[in-house]
């Protein structure tokens, strides 16, 4: 391909358009007016959603990414434009979010002098993207960019940022369109050792008490993979469980899945976890919210992990048959191998394993007691599922009681619809998150799971809803604490809630209104039903303020510091008694 | 569990793209991550391609070290990691220049020890040497130590370079 002058600003959309990018989330400023201008001429090439805080275009990029597996991509200006996306830049590493972020930076003369907005912004965001550019020469720029995409969407998926002095984005040099790209250093391992994963195949088929541990990898790996990873799941009819970051990995309602394990996962996946001889990890990285005390993790068990990120295997717990790899290849040839040596799962002793299983599932464990006056937050939940459940929504959630309760109560059967901040744990994340999402699918019903403290660290979204004219349904559990903070003081710090109940509320309803958007209050356990249908009805952004039980507590808990079959259950007499060991009291 | 076992010594070699910030890369890494940083050394090694060498000497378990290892791997610049403490034999070398000042016996005795550790004088005055020494990390502790009492007054250390035995590259 022939190649063609072009100025720096031409360049960047020239290359977005040539990686396929339909939607920039961005907020202009100085340091991009070039770009801004650009995208001005160009207007009907590609779309720029402008949010009303960077903060909030970062985790739009991310639920956009999410939800349809493409890379995010944002614009911002220097200094506190991209100070402000260091907070989503972060979460989109703990959770392994393809994104490319551009940010303004002044000239290149000027770098150093402490100009008009400038920061060190490869310096600040080096350790929280996965890789990140400083363009100082015109003829690197069109590289640069396309290196960016390669490197957000290969191996683990990750942020880049990439960032452009002014006097880069006016220059000109000639452009050409890549063919392919390989690049000289990051070539991430694909195809996993045949010979691992013939002793993996033979591992699975002698299991007695086997157990599939799946997480976001399989997700992100691609809809092959979640496919192969299903497949195999029902072929060998063994139990799986998967990571917060995992679910919609494998159907939530098969009779197979255990739920969530974890800090708040279910009391089956727990203890399968903690009783199984062989446990096949997929791209789960062992979270400290999963394993609960290390030395007392899974003790009994052969563990086999696949994983494409080097870094994940060996870091947490010794596992005993490491695969390097991408899920859906490493997939591929174990079902290959497994047909062709005409393997059969241990069934004898998987019926025994089941009836195990059975009997921790009968304790029924995410049980709650709804009377006639207040709501409970799992009731509301529950309903919500329910309600909507044949329409396949998007949930993203913000951070606390109510994304537990959100990843205990939704049974996702497709990937990609579940979108939280895991790693990092950012509140703030749903009302951004869920706008982006919108902005992908026009047509689906996108829910924030909320609590009313959470919703306050983005609020500023709901102009961007209103702007857009984006449906998104913020269904807020409102307990008037922030729940996940009065949960551990009331465990852990003697019930001194300091500093978590949610003083001066805004009137959601009114708030809702001001924004042009719908808003409805429930406060009777009766009239649940009523508020969610009404809710789906309006064509337009709701807040639905549900205001539940104050003091409700999110159960099962592996306390911190304990194992994984030393739960807290909610129908437990003592569930609200502190139990922490020393050691526990310190961890987060 | 990566907590126990026997704490050792590594030497770990990375090749890199020489370019703006990598070297902040490797460091921050180590910090933010808290392994330890005994010696770092770096240099262009290849100029053609715009290569640099980093010799990186750590300490930690082995579980520690693989960790450290996986994820100077995955840095987007970095080509190679090798551990030359465990992947064969391998020839650790660091210099020092080291001042000593002092007159009469110090100074004859000085330059008695620097003879059996074969250091080079490359600086003399009526009252002082900077002498040139080449060696293991141990070798120029012991040097160091001895000239201490003799009128040790500034070292110069280059930090560990090293090289695996034999034909093949890292």
């Amino acid at each position: 391909m022939s190649s063609k002058m072009m100025t720096g600003a031409e360049i960047i959309l020239q290359a977005l358009a040539d990686q396929g990018v339909e939607v920039v989330f961005g907020y202009p400023g100085g340091a991009v007016l070039p770009i801004y201008d650009e995208l001005f001429r160009q207007s009907n090439r590609i779309r720029h959603v402008l949010s009303r805080q960077e903060g909030g275009s970062v985790h739009a990029a991310e639920g956009y990414a999410r939800s349809t597996g493409k890379p995010g991509v944002v614009l911002v200006t220097s200094g506190p434009g991209a100070t402000n996306a260091v907070t989503g830049l972060t979460d989109a590493l703990m959770d392994s979010v393809p994104l490319v972020c551009l940010t303004g930076q002044v000239a290149t003369h000027m770098i150093g002098n402490d100009a008009f907005q400038e920061a060190d912004t490869v310096g600040i965001t080096r350790p929280c993207t996965k890789h990140n550019y400083l363009v100082k020469d015109i003829n690197d720029l069109g590289r640069v960019m396309h290196e960016a995409f390669y490197v957000a969407t290969h191996g683990r998926p990750g942020p880049v940022v990439v960032d452009l002095p002014k006097d880069i984005q006016l220059a000109s040099a000639p452009y050409k369109s890549p063919v392919k790209f390989a690049h000289p250093s990051y070539k991430p391992q694909v195809k996993g050792d045949q010979q691992a994963i013939r002793k993996a195949v033979e591992m699975i088929a002698k299991a007695e008490r086997p157990i599939f541990y799946c997480g976001g990898g399989v997700i992100n790996s691609g809809e092959n993979a979640v496919k192969l990873v299903t497949e195999f799941v029902r072929m060998t009819g063994f139990p799986i469980t998967n990571t917060l970051m995992g679910l919609g990995g494998f159907p939530g309602t098969d009779p197979q899945c255990l739920g969530m394990l974890g800090m708040h996962g279910t009391f089956e996946a727990n203890n399968a976890m903690h009783d199984c001889d062989v446990m096949i990890a997929i791209g789960a990285r062992f979270d400290d919210r999963v394993t609960g005390r290390l030395d007392a993790f899974s003790p009994k068990s052969k563990k086999i992990q696949i994983d494409i990120d080097p870094s994940s295997i060996n870091k947490n717990v010794a596992v005993d048959l490491p695969i390097i790899g991408d899920v859906g290849h490493i997939m591929e040839d174990m079902m290959k191998i497994w047909r062709t040596s005409a393997r059969q799962p241990n069934k004898e002793a998987l019926a025994k394993w089941w009836t195990r299983i059975g009997k921790w599932r009968d304790r029924n464990c995410l049980a709650y007691r709804q009377d006639d006056k207040v709501i409970k937050p799992q009731y509301a939940l529950e309903r919500l599922y329910e309600l909507t459940k044949s329409r396949n929504p998007y949930i993203t959630t913000e951070v606390g009681q109510h994304q537990m309760w959100a990843a205990q109560f939704f049974k996702f059967n497709d990937p990609k619809h579940w979108m939280t901040s895991g790693g990092l744990g950012t509140m703030g994340y749903g009302l951004p998150a869920a706008l982006g999402v919108q902005i992908a699918h026009p047509d689906a019903l996108v829910i924030d799971v909320a609590g009313e403290a959470s919703i306050l660290m983005n609020i500023q979204e709901m102009a961007t809803l209103a702007q857009y004219r984006l449906p998104v349904k913020i269904f807020i559990l409102n307990n008037q604490y922030m729940g996940m903070v009065r949960q551990w003081q009331e465990l852990l710090h003697g019930g001194r809630y300091s500093e978590s109940y949610s003083e001066s509320l805004p009137d959601f309803v009114k708030l809702a209104e001001s924004f042009g958007a719908a808003g409805l209050r429930c406060t009777n356990p009766g009239d649940v039903d009523d508020c969610i249908k009404e809710m789906i009805a309006i064509d337009k952004a709701v807040i639905v303020d549900m205001v539940v039980d104050q003091t409700e507590n999110c159960f099962p808990m592996v306390p911190s510091g304990a194992a994984h079959n030393e739960m807290i259950l909610g129908d437990d007499k003592e569930a609200d008694k502190p139990r922490v060991s020393d050691q526990g009291f310190a961890l987060v | 569990m990566k907590n126990t076992g026997e704490i050792r010594r590594h030497t770990i070699a990375v090749l890199v793209d020489n370019e703006a910030g990598v070297l902040a890369r490797v460091i921050g890494l180590f910090s933010g991550r808290g392994y330890n940083i005994e010696s770092l050394t770096v240099a262009e090694v290849d100029s053609a391609k715009s290569l640099s060498r980093i010799t990186i000497v750590t300490s930690g378990t082995a579980m520690v070290i693989v960790q450290i290892k996986a994820q100077l791997g995955r840095l987007v610049p970095v080509h190679k990691v090798a551990d030359l403490t465990i992947d064969g034999p391998s020839i650790e070398r660091e210099m020092a220049l080291i001042k000593v000042e002092g007159v009469g016996e110090k100074r004859v005795e000085s330059l008695r020890i620097a003879d059996i550790f074969r250091a080079r004088v490359v600086d003399s005055t009526t009252h002082s040497f900077v002498f040139e020494l080449t060696g293991s990390m141990e070798k120029l502790n012991a040097f160091v130590d001895l000239m201490k009492p003799l009128g040790l007054v500034d070292v110069g250390r280059t930090g560990v370079v090293a090289i695996s035995r034999g034909p093949d590259p890292i």
